[in-house]
C-alpha cells in the first residue's frame, strides 16, 4: 500500500472531526475476497473521489458504510459513532441494533447509480418522505423545505412530476435534493452519472460541485477525472479491494508512483 | 317464452321476482367478497412463505398452490360443506343432540373459496413482489426507514400497484366460483334462479336473468379495478 | 383415523368415473378449438359485425359462471316448443351432451384469447416477408401465421385444458356420474368425506400432471423441428 496519510490536505485534517471511519474492512462474496482490509477516515468537508476500475470494489465500499452491503468484518464509525454489528449467520456482520443503524443511516445519505427514486409519489413526496416519516419532522416545514432544495438543484419546477416523467439528469437531481433534506452528514454518491446520457452529466456535475464548495463531507466513486481533479480535494484509487493510491488530487494525479493509477488514468 | 313473460316474471312488484333476485345477487356478492378476503389473507402468508419462508414453510406453500390448482372447487365446496357438516354433527351429539346438523352454506362457501382463491392469490403477491426495484427498496433503507415504515410507505403501495391487474382476474374468478356454493342450499343467484325456475316452469327466463345479474356485476367490479388501477398507478409513465 | 381400506374401495369406485370426465374433457375440448380459433379470427378480422358478434360471444361467457350455462342449456331450452319439437331435443334432453356444448362454448370463449394472443405474437415482419414473396393470404395463414401462433400459443392453451378438466366436474351436478359425481354420491351415502376428497383429488391431480406432461412433450417436438432444421444446415456444413 503506498498510501501516505500526509497527502490529506493539513488544513482540514487538522481542524476537523472525523465524519466517517473505516477500520480494517473486509468484504468477501463466496470465495472472493472483494476488499481486503481497508482502513481510513474521511474528515469533515473532505469531498473524496473513489477511482478504480470496475471490481475493484469502490462500490462496495460505499455500500458498506451504510451496511446496504454487509461487512465481512471491520468496523464502521459514522460522526464518532460506531455501528453495533454481530456476526450473522452467513458469517458477515450484521447490524446488532437496527435501530441504532437506522438512526446513522439518516445522517448518511446515499445517491445512486439508477437514481431509485420511488416511483409511485411524485419528485417533491419523495423529498418530504424522509424528513416527514422518517424523521418525523413538521409536514408543512418539510415541505417548505423541500421546495427549497429543489430549487437549489434546479429542478423546482417538476415538484408534481412523477419521476417516470423526467430526464435522468432531473431524476438524479431529484435524488439529490432527497438526501438534502435529510440534512445528512455525510453524502455518498455511488457512480451518480454513469447511467446518464452523455449530454446529462453536466447538469448533475455541476450541483455536485456546488455542494462540494459549500463544505460539505463528500465520498464520490465515479469514473469522471475532471470531478476527481478539480472538485475534490482527496483521490482514493482502489485496485483489487486494497488502497493503491491516496492523496490530494495534485499529488495523486500529478506525481504517483503507481504503474497501474497510470495505466488506468491514459484508459 | 316471450319478451312479455320474460319482464312479467323479473318485475318488483307483489308477483315479481325482482327483489328476491337482485337479494340473491347481494348474497353473491357478498360470499365471494368474503372468500376473496380470506383468500388474500391465505394468500399473503402464502407469498411471504414462498419468499422468504425456510425450507418446510416454502414446500408447504409450493404444494398447497399446486395441489389447489389442480382440484376442482367443486370438490372442494363438497369438502368444506360436508366436512364441516360432519364436524358440527359431532360437536352436537357430544352434547347430547341428535340428527345431523348441517354446516351454514354461507360459511363453508366463503371458506372454500377463500382455500381456492388463496393459492391465486399467492401466486399474484409474489409475482408482484417480484416486481418491485429492489433499488426503491435500498433508496428506502438507506434514508434509515425501519421494516415498518418500509412496508408500509414504500412496498405496500407498489406491491398493490403491481397486484391490481392480477387480483382484478382472481376476483373475477372468485365470483363466478360463487355460484358453486349453490349445492349447499345457500340462496345466492343461481340457488334463486333454481327456486324461481321450478315453481314457475320458465327455466330460460331465471338463468337469463342471472345470467345478466352475473354480468352487471362483472361489469361493475371491472370498473372499480380499472379505477383503483389508475389510482395505484399514479406515476408509471403514460399515466397520470 | 383414516380408513385406508375404506380409501381403496374409493378408489376403485371413483376410477369408474374417469373415462367420462376424460370423455367430457377431450371432446369439448376439441371441438372448443375450433370455435376458438374461429373466435379469434373473428375478433381479428376487419369486419365490424363479426368483431362485435365475437367480442360479445366472449363478454358473455367469461363473464358469466360456467353452471349458469350448464343449467341455461339443460334446464333452459326446454322451454321452448320449438327446440322440443327439433332435432335438437334429442341432444338437448341428455345431460351429456348438454354437458359437452356448455363446456365447449366455454372453453371457445377462453381458448379465442389465447389464440389471439398467438395470432398478434406472430412478428409482422415474417408476414410482410411471405407477402413480398407473393404468398396468397390464405396461403400465408396456413403456411407461415399459424404454424407461429400454435408454438407461441399451446403452453397457456395446455393449462386451459387443464382448467377445463377440472370444470367438467360441474357435470356432476347435472347427474352426470363423472369424478366428482361419483364422489358427491358416496359422500352421502358414506359421511366420509376427507377419504373421498383426498382420493378423487388425487385422481383428478393425476389427470392433470399426465396432460401438463402431454402438452410439454408436444411443445418439445414442435421445438425439435427448428432444431432439426439448424443440426441439418451445420451437417450440411460440415459435409461441404
Amino acid at each position: 500500500m503506498s498510501a501516505s496519510v500526509s497527502a490529506i490536505p493539513m488544513d482540514i485534517a487538522e481542524t476537523s472531526a472525523p465524519a466517517v471511519q473505516i477500520g480494517d474492512l473486509h468484504k468477501n462474496f463466496g470465495g472472493l475476497e472483494v476488499l481486503k482490509g481497508l482502513t481510513f477516515d474521511v474528515v469533515e468537508g473532505q469531498v473524496v473521489s473513489i477511482l478504480g476500475s470496475s471490481g475493484s470494489g469502490k462500490s462496495t465500499l460505499l455500500r458498506c458504510i451504510n451496511f446496504l452491503e454487509a461487512p465481512s468484518s471491520g468496523t464502521i464509525t459514522i460522526g464518532g459513532e460506531t455501528v453495533r454489528t454481530k456476526v450473522g449467520k452467513t458469517g458477515d456482520l450484521v447490524p446488532a441494533d437496527i435501530g441504532q443503524l437506522n438512526r446513522l443511516r439518516t445522517s448518511v445519505g446515499m445517491v445512486f447509480q439508477n437514481f431509485n427514486l420511488w416511483s409511485h409519489k411524485t419528485v417533491l413526496e419523495n423529498v418530504m418522505e424522509g424528513p416527514v416519516f422518517v424523521q418525523g419532522r413538521p409536514e408543512a416545514e418539510c415541505r417548505e423545505e423541500a421546495g427549497e432544495f429543489l430549487a437549489k438543484v434546479g429542478i423546482y419546477d417538476k415538484c408534481d412530476a412523477y419521476p417516470a416523467h423526467l430526464s435522468g439528469g432531473q431524476q438524479q437531481r431529484a435524488a439529490i435534493a432527497r438526501v438534502l433534506a435529510m440534512h445528512p452528514a455525510v453524502m455518498l454518491f455511488d457512480e451518480p452519472t454513469s447511467a446518464l446520457d452523455p449530454e446529462l452529466v453536466g447538469e448533475v456535475l455541476k450541483v455536485m460541485r456546488a455542494l462540494a464548495d459549500e463544505g460539505r463531507t463528500m465520498l464520490v466513486v465515479t469514473h469522471e477525472m475532471g470531478f476527481a481533479r478539480e472538485v475534490s480535494n482527496r483521490v482514493i484509487f482502489l485496485e483489487k479491494g486494497t488502497i493503491e493510491e491516496d492523496g490530494s488530487p495534485e499529488d495523486v494525479f500529478g506525481a504517483s508512483k503507481s504503474e497501474r493509477f497510470r495505466k488506468f488514468i491514459a484508459g | 317464452m316471450t319478451g312479455a313473460s320474460f319482464f312479467d316474471l323479473m318485475n318488483f312488484g307483489p308477483n315479481g321476482w325482482g327483489w328476491a333476485l337482485i337479494t340473491a345477487a347481494g348474497v353473491t356478492v357478498m360470499v365471494a367478497l368474503a372468500g376473496f378476503s380470506l383468500g388474500a389473507v391465505i394468500g399473503t402468508f402464502g407469498a411471504w412463505a414462498k419468499i422468504s419462508g425456510r425450507g418446510p414453510i416454502r414446500v408447504a406453500a409450493e404444494v398447497y398452490t399446486t395441489v389447489l390448482r389442480g382440484i376442482p372447487d367443486l370438490l372442494v365446496i363438497f369438502l368444506f360443506y360436508f366436512g364441516g357438516s360432519l364436524a358440527l354433527t359431532a360437536v352436537y351429539k357430544f352434547f347430547g343432540g341428535e340428527g345431523f346438523v348441517s354446516f351454514p352454506g354461507f360459511t363453508a362457501g366463503a371458506l372454500a373459496i377463500g382455500f381456492t382463491s388463496g393459492a391465486q392469490h399467492t401466486e399474484v403477491f409474489r409475482g408482484a413482489y417480484g416486481a418491485i426495484s429492489q433499488g426503491e427498496i435500498e433508496a428506502a433503507k438507506a434514508t434509515g426507514m425501519s421494516r415498518m415504515l418500509l412496508f408500509r410507505r414504500i412496498i405496500m403501495p407498489l406491491l398493490l400497484r403491481y397486484a391490481l391487474p392480477g387480483l382484478g382476474n382472481v376476483w373475477q374468478v372468485v365470483l363466478k366460483e360463487s355460484a358453486l356454493v349453490s349445492v349447499t342450499g345457500l340462496v345466492e343467484l343461481v340457488r334463486q334462479a333454481q327456486l324461481g325456475a321450478g315453481s314457475t316452469r320458465e327455466p330460460f327466463s331465471f338463468f337469463l336473468a342471472a345470467a345478466i345479474l352475473f354480468l352487471v356485476i362483472t361489469f361493475v367490479s371491472n370498473r372499480v379495478f380499472r379505477f383503483s388501477e389508475a389510482y395505484f398507478s399514479r406515476g408509471v409513465r403514460g399515466t397520470r | 383415523m383414516i380408513d385406508f381400506a375404506f380409501m381403496y374401495e374409493a378408489l376403485i369406485r371413483l376410477v369408474g368415473g374417469v373415462p367420462l370426465t376424460l370423455q367430457l374433457s377431450l371432446i369439448a375440448s376439441a371441438f372448443g378449438v375450433i370455435f376458438a380459433v374461429t373466435a379469434a379470427l373473428m375478433q381479428l378480422s376487419d369486419s365490424r359485425v363479426l368483431r362485435a358478434i365475437a367480442d360479445a360471444y366472449v363478454f358473455v361467457i367469461r363473464g358469466t359462471p360456467l353452471l349458469v350455462q350448464i343449467f341455461l342449456i339443460y334446464y333452459g331450452m326446454g322451454q321452448f316448443d320449438f327446440i322440443r319439437h327439433s332435432f335438437l331435443w334429442a341432444l338437448l334432453r341428455e345431460p351429456y351432451w348438454c354437458a359437452i356444448f356448455a363446456l365447449m362454448f366455454n372453453t371457445g370463449a377462453y381458448g379465442s384469447q389465447i389464440v389471439r394472443g398467438g395470432l398478434l405474437s406472430v412478428p409482422k415482419g415474417q408476414i410482410e416477408a411471405a407477402r413480398s414473396c407473393g404468398m396468397p393470404t390464405v396461403m400465408i395463414y396456413r403456411r407461415i401465421i399459424l404454424p407461429l401462433a400454435i408454438r407461441q400459443a399451446l403452453p397457456a392453451y395446455g393449462n386451459e385444458i387443464i382448467l377445463l378438466t377440472k370444470a367438467t366436474s360441474l357435470a356432476s351436478i347435472i347427474t352426470m356420474m363423472e369424478i366428482t359425481g361419483v364422489a358427491a354420491k358416496m359422500i352421502a351415502e358414506t359421511y366420509r368425506v376427507v377419504e373421498v376428497f383426498l382420493v378423487a383429488g388425487g385422481l383428478y391431480l393425476l389427470i392433470n400432471f399426465v396432460l401438463s406432461r402431454g402438452v410439454a412433450m408436444l411443445e418439445r417436438r414442435l421445438m425439435r423441428h427448428t432444431r432439426t432444421d439448424s443440426s441439418t444446415r451445420s451437417v450440411q456444413r460440415r459435409a461441404a
